[in-house]
């Protein structure tokens, strides 16, 4: 009996060493600093929720929150209409199709600070060339509005990302039977109908877990903002996990910064545990 | 007409596609144009080829210290999260109780906890224990990378019978050689999918390395690529060299295995 403990404890002892000083701890650390006047070297009095009250009243923090919010909520939408668009040209019975998922998936591979380079580029210079070229006013001076960089952010996002969620969406249509779709063809039905009534229905776990990825991708996204707008101009496209960054290490408000990283937890905390519900649901409802 | 629709959708297909790769095919065609003319024109073919640009990148990039830091921080992370991840999940599949839920429980739990939300403690305990360096950062990715690959091999170990550990066990085996000479080299599909997975975070990863080996001569290729961008943000026919040269390992990379990464990837999000 004793020695079947032993095996299962130092098979397990590396992984939960690792766990426990990367992520318990400093996530406990962190918890108990955000109540707490911590400079980033010692703590000398507890403070309530005195930080969390500040938060409030923050305009940078607020306006990070809700440029966040819209990026989000954008992000997704485009997407999963490409995702999903994707996914349904290359599932046809085309010649290209291996191809075709070869390209749209290649942006996944290369790092989000790598391409937010590449399209600072694109967005900067290649723009304004067509801009010239076509006499285009608009598409003159990109990044450098807060509305050029929001679109830029969201544009290189879901070239990005569309092609991850294409991945997501082929595997469940590539489990529909085919028979299932011949035989509605045999019986009358058009190609939106059998799209509306038997492709949508078996596709649609895919559509939960695709839209609650791309939800906690997006909230989450700090890589792109930094490379392709740096949170500028004026901090206007600074999403949250920057502006956690700047408050700790530009500013050097560590409690301060701490209690914003546990409100954004607390955030994407909640996105993540509505989909594990609305999986649990689908579950007991098949 | 099932024919005309067809074509239809492999040209709106082929037409995405060229959007799709027109941002590298940019980046690669002005890589070779001088300074001057990337000013004037970014979309005309370069007049005159120069290479000039990619020496002076691959020089100032540092490029063979910085891919071998890249290679060197993913191969090693990547061999600890498989070896540990595999051995972990196979206690915990194999000795189902209490104990085993809960702490399946935990590691899926902390996949919840975004990185922004630990960082700043993290990189302080760290420092005050002086592991502010590669060793750390490589025990910090096994940290973060345990939970969803543990998670990955517990549903593979789940579906591999007991009775075969329990007749090797018969005939004298102990319980490392069970998994590593039986168990282990049954796991190899999944072990392509947490490679390949964990591969990409680490490789690309930004973040973490900026915070733990911030130093001259440990830069990783996204590392070094930020204040090589920064030193250089105007001058773009250097950048868009450095770029190009960034991101050709990866590409080549994926031309051998894309297969293999995209079946890993499908299969690590749909879990």
């Amino acid at each position: 009996m004793k020695k079947q403990t032993l095996w299962y404890w130092l098979f397990l002892s590396p992984v939960l060493i690792a766990l426990i000083s990367v992520v318990v701890i400093p996530f406990m650390f962190g918890l108990y600093y955000s109540f707490t006047d911590w400079n980033g070297i010692q703590s000398t009095k507890f403070v309530g929720f005195e930080h969390y009250m500040e938060i409030f009243k923050d305009k940078e923090f607020i306006s990070s929150l809700w440029f966040t919010v819209k990026f989000s909520i954008v992000s997704v939408i485009l997407i999963n209409f490409f995702g999903l668009s994707l996914a349904l040209i290359v599932t046809q019975n085309i010649k290209t199709s291996k191809i075709l998922r070869t390209v749209f998936f290649m942006p996944n591979l290369i790092g989000g600070l790598i391409l937010g380079f590449i399209w600072q580029f694109i967005f900067i210079k290649v723009f304004a060339s067509i801009g010239d070229l076509l006499n285009i006013e608009s598409l003159r001076g990109w990044l450098s509005t807060p509305e050029t960089g929001f679109w830029g952010l969201a544009i290189v996002m879901s070239w990005q990302m569309a092609g991850y969620i294409m991945v997501i969406y082929i595997a469940y249509l590539e489990n529909i039977p085919q028979e299932l779709l011949e035989a509605a063809a045999i019986d009358g039905a058009n190609s939106f109908q059998r799209f509306r009534y038997i492709t949508f229905p078996l596709v649609a776990p895919a559509f939960t877990v695709s839209l609650f990825l791309t939800l906690s991708n997006s909230f989450k996204l700090y890589d792109q903002n930094l490379s392709l707008t740096g949170g500028g101009p004026y901090n206007s496209t600074q999403m949250l996990a920057m502006e956690i960054f700047k408050t700790a290490f530009s500013e050097n408000q560590m409690a301060y910064a701490q209690s914003k990283a546990v409100i954004f937890f607390i955030i994407v905390a909640v996105i993540s545990l509505t989909q594990v519900y609305f999986n649990k649901k689908r579950e007991v409802e098949m | 007409m099932k024919r005309v629709q067809r074509y239809m959708i492999e040209i709106i297909g082929i037409i995405l596609a060229v959007i799709w790769l027109s941002p590298f095919y940019l980046m690669i065609v002005n890589s070779f144009k001088t300074k001057r003319e990337i000013f004037t024109d970014t979309l005309r073919f370069p007049e005159i080829f120069t290479f000039d640009n990619y020496a002076e990148a691959f020089k100032q990039l540092d490029f063979l210290k910085t891919f071998a830091n890249s290679l060197f921080i993913t191969i090693v992370s990547v061999s600890i999260i498989i070896i540990f991840s595999s051995m972990g999940a196979y206690a915990l599949s194999r000795r189902k109780g209490k104990i085993s839920s809960f702490l399946f429980f935990a590691f899926v739990s902390s996949m919840l906890i975004p990185f922004q939300s630990v960082m700043i403690p993290l990189v302080y305990i760290f420092g005050q224990v002086d592991m502010l360096n590669k060793i750390g950062l490589i025990f910090m990715y096994l940290g973060f990378g345990c939970s969803l690959s543990i998670f990955l091999y517990h549903g593979t170990l789940n579906s591999i019978p007991k009775s075969l550990d329990e007749a090797a066990i018969i005939d004298g085996a102990n319980r490392f050689q069970v998994f590593w000479y039986i168990i282990f080299p049954m796991l190899k599909p999944i072990t392509v999918t947490v490679a390949i997975l964990n591969t990409i975070w680490i490789w690309n990863d930004y973040l973490l390395p900026s915070l733990v080996i911030n130093k001259e001569g440990m830069h990783t290729i996204p590392l070094k690529m930020f204040f090589f961008f920064g030193e250089y943000t105007k001058q773009w026919h250097l950048a868009l060299a450095g770029l190009t040269i960034a991101i050709l390992p990866v590409i080549i990379g994926y031309f051998f295995a894309q297969k293999q990464i995209i079946k890993g990837v499908s299969e690590g999000a749909v879990k």
